[in-house]
């Protein structure tokens, strides 16, 4: 899971990396109970679950009560990349001197955890100049790799010790929580030569969630995702009209493709898993019918040995029970597939010969 | 590195050659049950099953279980095992068989942790065994052995290596071949997580020697960077067999994992666009759906 900035800094303050002064809200009257606690001037964050905050208008600087009653409600209305504010971070403002970046990330492709370090902070990695790379296993930062990282970076004295202190805290934090990203960026120095993390990105390994009950609080799931979790589905929801399901995530990725590339609008991308059955089929019909803005439904099923009769079954199901009363499109690899058409005669699935057929009908079916 | 086919096959003097034994691990639950009786009706030789406390059973009337690797093992020899277990009993299953002396490791288990794999991986190397998956479909050798969950509907014997991170896509694009003709002479499930035990490019390595391999298909699909360094190794080692890629999940957002755990664009990291450039790079043509693989493919022979 992915986490916001302020719950990236909780996990932060319990490791003791230094942080300034910050507390979120969620409404503008906590927002002023901090306000007054706090004391101007501060920054006003949002809190959503993607990067280039800054530029979207996302963090204002504020003075006084005016100021506050004016971007609070500015920066909590704000919809960054499709993400709508979660909540609001109020932060000290910071005396700085220079901003740095340090991030400890799962390396794929080395298959071991990674620092990227630079002197150069406050930009997006990709941005980032003059990025020190040291591969350290499974995690762990040595002395030796640490103090090769700070002569690296030119850092000396008291700026030095608090960086390598940073950076051995997050490690620890990193393999503590199973993280595949922690990443503060900036990391500032102060004027004081201290150390402070100013922004936070945490991203934990899904699969390792079971073993940690304490990061569940930070868990964001949908109704409708939290359904499908439990299906053992893997559901995306997505902004279009027609909705996507497949067994397999490539299979489904690979539809969702072909419909964009053929002027289609995904409504989501809902992978039943590697076998498809009545149950699973008819699950994932439950959970469509959940969402108004699906106009048709796209099904890509490739069996190899499932019977096509077998999900045919599922939609029949669904039209009985007036789960759906949405076309359906569909193309299902697997035996007795004449069967299957004869079966749902009359009904509003149709079954093709071929995806790209099933794809064309869709598009022009919803248009319709 | 260990010869993936001698381990498949084995040499001709060995007694079960063209028939290594296959060890399955958690041969008694849901899932590993229907797979083993379909890798037996498919022909793969299933020498034992581990089962802790079900020790001294037999699975089909005819496939001696065990409570422990280390026994399978020294009853039957076997340098191969399939695991099937929940993904929170992936790494002791997995350290067992390591330590017994399992050399091919195929990983079913889907949401397994990633420092289980890496720990595992960790010992692997140790023990110089390679590791497919997790998260994978499995390894075959078409019409001769099959050690996965794959359907055999859509192979088909012959000279083509196919490498891919899903499964469903490997089935439909190995269909698609065989229907064009193209028969597969290996295809190697990479898995669809982050950390892959055998990754596309060491797969690569395995294949690219093999005598009468006519050519390669890459099935890839957007996340971390494992098709961009295939692509450079391909270019820097002067192959020049016929090969064709795919990439799914171009029109997938950014930051949102697409079903694999693998499968998730970070920033520009992991994006279609950048393993696609690379590929053209490497002058492999990228079929844009799954059907157009094998006309691609013909029109590189």
């Amino acid at each position: 899971m992915r986490l916001l900035e302020f719950q990236a800094k909780e996990l932060f303050r319990e490791y003791g990396i230094n942080l300034l002064d910050s507390k979120s809200s969620t409404n503008i009257e906590e927002g002023r109970k901090h306000a007054k606690e706090l004391g101007y001037p501060f920054v006003i964050k949002i809190q959503v679950p993607v990067g280039g905050r800054g530029k979207a208008g996302g963090i204002q600087m504020c003075h006084n009560d005016d100021e506050f009653e004016l971007k609070y409600p500015q920066v909590m209305n704000l919809t960054i990349k499709g993400e709508k504010a979660r909540a609001i971070l109020l932060e000290k403002m910071a005396d700085i001197k220079k901003e740095l970046y340090l991030s400890i990330f799962l390396n794929r492709s080395k298959r071991c955890y990674t620092i990227i370090a630079s002197s150069d902070g406050g930009v997006e990695i990709e941005s980032v100049k003059n990025q020190i790379i040291k591969e350290i296993g499974m995690g762990d930062v040595s002395d030796e790799v640490a103090s090769e990282v700070v002569k690296e970076m030119g850092l000396d004295g008291k700026t030095a010790d608090g960086f390598v202190d940073t950076l051995k805290k997050l490690s620890k934090l990193t393999i503590e929580k199973e993280a595949e990203l922690a990443e503060i960026n900036p990391l500032a120095i102060m004027q004081d030569n201290t150390i402070i993390a100013l922004d936070g990105k945490f991203v934990t390994d899904d699969n390792s969630n079971y073993r940690h009950e304490e990061l569940q609080k930070y868990q964001e799931i949908s109704e409708i995702e939290e359904r499908a979790e439990k299906s053992g589905f893997s559901l995306v929801e997505l902004d279009g009209n027609i909705a996507v399901v497949g067994n397999g995530a490539g299979l489904v990725m690979s539809t969702l493709d072909m419909l964009s590339d053929n002027g289609g609008k995904p409504a989501c991308f809902l992978d039943v898993g590697g076998g498809a059955t009545t149950e699973s089929v008819y699950e994932a019909l439950t959970l469509i019918s959940k969402m108004s803005r699906v106009k048709g439904i796209l099904v890509n099923l490739y069996g190899g040995i499932v019977k096509t009769t077998v999900v045919a079954e599922a939609f029949l199901k669904a039209y009985e029970n007036n789960l759906i009363d949405l076309p359906v499109f569909s193309r299902l690899k697997g035996t007795e597939s004449e069967k299957a058409k004869e079966m749902l005669q009359g009904s509003r699935t149709k079954i093709y010969d071929s995806v790209e057929e099933a794809i064309n009908a869709a598009v022009m079916g919803v248009k319709n | 590195m260990t010869d993936i086919f001698e381990l498949l096959k084995g040499k001709p003097e060995d007694s079960d050659y063209m028939k290594k034994g296959v060890i399955v691990q958690g041969i008694t639950g849901a899932y590993g049950s229907i797979h083993a009786r379909h890798m037996i009706r498919d022909g793969t030789n299933i020498v034992a099953g581990v089962t802790p406390g079900k020790g001294g059973q037999k699975f089909e009337d005819s496939v001696p279980i065990y409570n422990t690797m280390q026994e399978a093992v020294d009853a039957t020899n076997a340098k191969i095992s399939i695991i099937f277990v929940p993904a929170k009993f992936f790494l002791g299953a997995a350290k067992e068989a390591l330590e017994a002396g399992i050399k091919l490791l195929v990983a079913i288990p889907e949401h397994v942790p990633i420092r289980d794999t890496m720990k595992t991986l960790e010992l692997a190397k140790q023990k110089g065994a390679i590791v497919i998956g997790p998260n994978t479909p499995g390894i075959m050798i078409p019409e001769l052995i099959k050690i996965g969950i794959m359907p055999v509907t859509p192979f088909k014997a012959g000279k083509i290596a196919v490498l891919s991170k899903s499964g469903t896509l490997l089935y439909e694009i190995s269909d698609s071949l065989t229907s064009a003709g193209f028969g597969q002479s290996i295809t190697i499930g990479i898995g669809g997580d982050p950390i892959n035990g055998t990754r596309l490019v060491d797969a690569f390595e395995m294949i690219k020697d093999i005598p009468d391999l006519e050519g390669l298909v890459i099935v890839g699909e957007i996340g971390g960077d494992s098709e961009e360094i295939l692509a450079q190794r391909i270019i820097d080692s002067g192959f020049s067999k016929p090969t064709v890629a795919y990439i799914a999940g171009r029109a997938a957002p950014k930051e949102k994992r697409m079903g694999h755990a693998g499968a998730i664009v970070m920033g520009t990291y992991g994006s279609a666009e950048s393993k696609i450039t690379m590929f053209n790079k490497a002058n492999i043509p990228v079929a844009k759906r799954p059907v157009e693989v094998p006309v691609l493919l013909a029109g590189k022979m």
